[in-house]
């Protein structure tokens, strides 16, 4: 009997965030951090962008993608400072990267509902 | 047994400059930390979209500063490290098959080169519209 | 091509040796000659106290692994002349505490690997008398690539995180399990997943790739773990979802 095993979730989710950040991320990230300031496409309208991210179907799937690719995240860098750095306090090093994936999740449901 | 006194060789802490492989590998890790700022620079995007018509035009104005795009820029490049290695090892992680067919590694990797084509169009598409 | 090549080659005696160092030997060089060729003249018209592990000169048996120029390799199939007009550098196979000279210590695996129940795991034994096992082309191609391992170890000295972290089970440990898995003969894949599923089990592994890209015999160790954390996970869903007897 296969006993409960969190590592293997987390690892599943680690493999979402990361389809996501190669799928999801790059179009939203050149979007809003480069094409929009820079000016290579017009502003849209503010309110355009108000019933688009307040629509109930976009925050569903925001809020989701941000909690998996911030789990990404953390679970890739918890493994970074352990090989990159060699930090030996592994369960300190769990905790904060988990955590701070944590409170990131909780900021990205509080904004992304804001919204609309 | 007689006891032997074995040499254990100590890793070096920049173990991973001294071969290429191992370079880009740490690079490629080290693209988490971009991908959570990306995330909190949306997170950012959002929050001033909510605030307001006035406040999101300031948001875009100050992300329009050189130090951000410099950060948004090198950001783009870590993530563009990601997308590459992520879609080269995923044929190498998982068997994918057609029914009983084997699916060549070529093609499950331009699919999913499509696959980001498809979303980015979509996305660009429901923004700009 | 030159004449001669020099080899700078790890020496440490342990009873006479805080630490190893290099002492640099000139050998052969012809086109046919490997690093192998070079440490045997060296033992046999230079220096005979040099010892270091070999045996079948062809690839086959897993004994002469070595570190050449800071690459893992067999040295019975490392040529001489791709590194003239050299020095080159041979070390003792990397991540292995180092007994005397090029002779490393593989306690570790031999103690790692049957963690992993590395043989055919049936719940009935049939007797010799009701014949063979019966295996169609196909079920054997499902695993022979991961067959091919010589244990030579070169995957775990390429391996960071093995290098990093030794209770990790490392690379030829994971594929050999694996190996056993997709067998259609064996019936113990159950066995082994709790093995794995443990943290210095398959989770240690970041897919850095090293390992099979030294790999002798192209084993793809870095696919066998890949998978393998992808079928744990799959019964860690199982697990959680449905109630006990269904698993």
């Amino acid at each position: 009997m296969t006993r409960r095993r969190i590592e293997p979730l987390v690892w599943l989710m680690f493999s979402g965030g990361g389809v996501l950040a190669a799928v999801l991320l790059p179009v939203l990230a050149v979007l809003f951090a480069l094409a929009l300031p820079l000016g290579w496409v017009s502003r849209p309208e503010h309110g355009h962008l108000v019933s688009l991210f307040g629509n109930p179907l976009t925050q569903l799937v925001l809020t989701g993608a941000f909690v998996l690719l911030l789990v990404h995240s953390a679970h890739r860098f918890r493994y970074t400072l352990y090989d990159g750095l060699q930090v030996k306090l592994k369960r300190t090093v769990a905790v904060l990267c988990y955590g701070a994936a944590a409170l990131g999740a909780l900021a990205a449901v509080v904004v992304v509902w804001s919204v609309g | 047994m007689t006891e032997v006194r074995v040499y254990r060789r100590p890793v070096p802490t920049w173990w991973w400059v001294r071969k290429r492989s191992y370079f880009v590998f740490v690079m490629r890790e080290l693209s988490s930390l971009f991908v959570a700022w990306l995330v909190v620079y949306l997170l950012m995007f959002l929050w001033a979209v909510g605030r307001g018509a006035s406040v999101y035009g300031d948001f875009l104005n100050w992300a329009s500063t050189p130090w951000v795009v410099l950060l948004n820029v090198v950001a783009l490049l870590f993530l563009a490290l990601h997308v590459v290695t992520w879609f080269n090892l995923t044929p190498q992680a998982m068997v994918v098959k057609l029914g009983s067919r084997p699916v060549p590694a070529a093609l499950v990797i331009a699919s999913q080169y499509a696959g980001l084509l498809v979303v980015s169009a979509i996305v660009l598409w429901l923004v700009v519209r | 091509m030159a004449d001669s090549i020099r080899l700078q080659v790890t020496r440490y005696r342990p009873d006479a040796d805080s630490e190893p160092r290099l002492q640099e030997y000139d050998v052969p060089l012809r086109q046919e000659l490997t690093v192998l060729d070079g440490l045997n003249h060296i033992k046999n018209e230079v220096d005979t106290t040099l010892s270091f592990r070999w045996s079948c000169r062809m690839g086959i048996c897993g004994s002469c692994g070595m570190n050449v120029d800071g690459e893992p390799r067999l040295t019975c199939a490392t040529f001489l002349s791709d590194y003239a007009p050299g020095p080159v550098r041979v070390e003792p196979l990397a991540n292995f505490p180092v007994v005397r000279d090029l002779v490393v210590d593989l306690y570790d695996f031999m103690e790692k690997l049957p963690r992993v129940k590395p043989w055919i795991i049936r719940d009935d034994e049939r007797s010799v008398d009701d014949g063979e096992y019966l295996q169609t082309p196909e079920e054997l191609d499902a695993y022979k690539q991961f067959s091919m391992c010589i244990n030579c170890m070169l995957c775990y000295a390429a391996c960071p995180v093995y290098g990093l972290d030794p209770d990790f089970i490392g690379p030829a440990a994971i594929a050999l399990a694996e190996r056993y898995d997709l067998d259609s003969r064996d019936r113990g894949a159950r066995e082994r997943l709790d093995v794995l599923i443990e943290h210095e089990g398959v989770w240690g592994c970041t897919f850095v790739g090293e390992c099979t890209r030294v790999c002798p015999k192209h084993v793809d160790p870095a696919g066998a773990i890949q998978r393998y954390k992808l079928k744990a996970a799959k019964e860690s869903v199982k697990a959680f979802l449905l109630p006990r007897g269904a698993r």
